[in-house]
């Protein structure tokens, strides 16, 4: 016997006294176990925002990040070469392939569309969806949406289409059943700049990950 | 981890005379506990949520074997290798095999309680890999040599200029002062690190059986780092943490970092489902996940099973006077705090740690910030009628407590003894109307006064009418 059958044997035994012997039962079990996998029913939830624009980015700003909006993606690179300008902030980086053609050099940006290594100072990723409940981003991994552009970098900029906003993770999880078979190797919700308090517990931004998070709102 | 709680009480005093340590909780107490109740009210139906996150875990643990036999097949299908530990030493030796066939030379670590239970980094050490916790707080522990005094906040019970100092000493760079600036050494002296590891450690908060997928909770980003980077990860964690679906773990994350740090949601939670693919430019090629028993399935059935249900956020702790006062280290393992003192004894042998259920006032501050519902009080007091079963109380605690129950079932001699008590003590406090010091109850009267009763007991008052 190896240690999986010990340590399963040792739950079945703990727990023999109150589950039920017949194989009825046990047929009873396996079809609630598969019931409540494929319900997906949700626990309680918040109540609807008003808008769930207004709502994320209500709480977006909370969490240090920042926002900047506009009604044409292709003002994306515009924005953003503001933004890293006023910031003194290196005017070059790294994309994913799907941001590649903006016209980020007519704006004065090196946009190289490329996983991120460990000297890019920006990294523009797109955005699966986003959740107005807590301001959280969902990022996806893919060959085409490298996780590290997200994580390397020290400005993690995102670009964001308004209508892909929902109120709860519950319905990100929805969108993605919709949209992949099975989840991507690296489902990752991101709610603003790295930080830690392990330091006499004061929120520090900026800790392993990136020190500033912008999100691009524009309708794709 | 070596288990030391058998020192406890030498250690209690240690802790309340130590200045420095008493100034940390304070700011603990602060921090942890007025966050949690700044954000625990954005949950629109707090109670209605405990109790759902309550009956998810317990749905899993009615039903464990199903549950971890359906995670197994699930992450096995998206090319995960599912291992199965029966102790810490176990696990030890599972993580230095996985490194020997990978030829692993350095590990990236992000932090894990479990694998604090193992002691895994002394045991990676000796078969020869370099292991980096890459936690702060954690990284700072390990260049100080130090255990975790709590299970969130590692570090709690050191300051700034302990830090300043300990940097200072093992970077060999000049000395930092402000809390940012340590911050950004600690991030530069650790980014090559994660970018030379050949294996990423990481825990699991969650795993969900639905997808077979490993949910990482964290802040400073390095658990994305070490479980993207390297192209080994492996992942420890406990066998109790599978929940079934996304929407179920959904709600379990709802209620996690709220109660653990006042945040509504942790920077980054990270869901890992399988290798990289082919075309993929990141992730590991190789995803280990060690589930560890340790003990754990012996609770399962038993009327402690509700303690399996916790999910390691640490408001137990916070909100404890006498975590609050003592710290983290007087406890002696890995788990400190209520869910500590309930733990320790029932992994570790109740022997070993005879102090910890008595560790508690019993003021039930736990059992109403817990997420997910644990009665710990009432845990802790079961913990205290096995002892008293085993005869491992004090002869004078057990005399007493026989002396009390005779006196209950003998209710005309147990009005003439408090009537005399009352009396006697009356005289005792004085003018001040305070006892200073009671034989017996040296414990108690040494760290405050005794108010005086005030010479009649309840049963006189009642009859005098003084209700009416």
């Amino acid at each position: 016997m190896n240690a999986r059958d010990r340590i399963l044997g040792k739950i079945r035994n703990a727990q023999a006294n109150k589950t039920l012997g017949a194989i009825a039962a046990t047929d009873q079990h396996t079809e609630s176990i598969a019931s409540h996998l494929a319900n997906h029913r949700r626990g309680p939830l918040p109540p609807p925002p008003d808008s769930l624009v207004a709502c994320f980015k209500e709480r977006v700003i909370k969490l240090s990040s920042d926002v900047l909006e506009t009604h044409d993606k292709m003002e994306v690179p515009a924005l953003l070469a503001r933004y890293l300008s006023e910031r003194k902030l290196p005017m070059r980086g790294v994309c994913w392939t799907s941001l590649a053609g903006l016209p980020w050099r007519a704006a004065g940006l090196d946009m190289q569309s490329r996983p991120a290594t460990n000297q890019d100072m920006v990294g523009v990723t797109g955005t699966f969806c986003a959740i107005a409940e807590t301001g959280t981003l969902m990022v996806l991994s893919g060959a085409e949406t490298p996780a590290t552009t997200s994580l390397l970098p020290e400005t993690h900029v995102a670009v964001l289409d308004p209508r892909r906003i929902v109120a709860t993770m519950e319905d990100a999880w929805e969108l993605m059943r919709k949209e992949y078979k099975q989840p991507p190797r690296a489902v990752n919700f991101i709610s603003g700049p790295s930080r830690t308090a392990d330091i006499e517990q004061t929120v520090t931004l900026g800790a392993h990950g990136p020190y500033r998070v912008l999100l691009i709102l524009a309708p794709h | 981890m070596q288990n030391t709680s058998l020192q406890f009480k030498k250690q209690v005093t240690i802790k309340l005379a130590d200045v420095k340590l008493q100034d940390a909780l304070s700011r603990l107490q602060t921090r942890f506990v007025e966050g949690r109740s700044a954000v625990i009210g954005e949950i629109d139906d707090l109670q209605a949520t405990r109790t759902a996150a309550a009956a998810i875990r317990d749905r899993v643990l009615n039903d464990l074997e199903h549950w971890l036999l359906h995670f197994e097949h699930q992450a096995t299908a998206r090319g995960a290798i599912v291992h199965w530990a029966e102790t810490g030493d176990d696990v030890n030796r599972i993580v230095a095999g996985i490194a020997a066939q990978h030829g692993v030379r350095i590990a990236t670590k992000s932090k894990s309680m479990v694998s604090e239970e193992c002691g895994l980094n002394d045991a990676l050490e000796l078969a020869g890999v370099k292991v980096m916790e890459t936690d702060l707080g954690e990284y700072i522990l390990q260049l100080a040599h130090e255990a975790p005094s709590h299970i969130v906040a590692p570090v709690v019970h050191k300051n700034k200029e302990d830090i300043s100092d300990l940097f200072a000493e093992k970077h060999h760079l000049p000395r930092k002062t402000g809390i940012a600036e340590l911050c950004r050494e600690a991030r530069e002296v650790l980014r090559p690190a994660f970018l030379n590891a050949d294996m990423g450690i990481s825990g699991g908060n969650f795993l969900v059986a639905e997808t077979g997928s490993v949910l990482i909770v964290t802040n400073e980003g390095n658990g994305r780092l070490v479980t993207t980077l390297p192209r080994v990860h492996v992942a420890i964690t406990g066998i109790e943490k599978v929940v079934p679906t996304l929407e179920d773990v959904t709600t379990l994350v709802r209620l996690l970092p709220r109660s653990a740090t006042g945040q509504s949601i942790t920077n980054y939670v990270s869901v890992l489902t399988g290798i990289k693919a082919k075309e993929d430019h990141d992730g590991p090629e190789h995803f280990h996940i060690i589930l560890l028993d340790n003990g754990r399935s012996s609770l399962l059935g038993s009327e402690m099973q509700e303690m399996l249900r916790c999910i390691r956020c640490g408001a137990c702790m916070n909100h404890c006077p006498v975590y609050q006062n003592i710290g983290g280290h007087a406890y002696g393992w890995v788990y400190p705090g209520p869910m500590g003192s309930i733990l320790t004894p029932l992994l570790g042998g109740i022997e070993k740690s005879p102090d910890l259920p008595n560790a508690s006032t019993f003021c039930g501050a736990c059992a109403a910030v817990c997420p997910v519902k644990i009665p710990l009080p009432d845990l802790l007091r079961k913990l205290r009628e096995k002892q008293m079963e085993r005869g491992m109380k004090s002869r004078q605690e057990t005399f007493m407590l026989k002396a009390w129950t005779w006196l209950a079932l003998h209710p005309k001699t147990y009005a003439l003894a408090t009537r005399i008590g009352v009396r006697v003590m009356r005289l005792m406090g004085g003018k001040e109307k305070l006892i200073h010091s009671l034989p017996g109850a040296g414990g108690w009267t040494d760290g405050r006064d005794f108010p005086a009763p005030t010479g009649t007991t309840f049963r006189e008052l009642y009859k005098r009418g003084v209700h009416k």
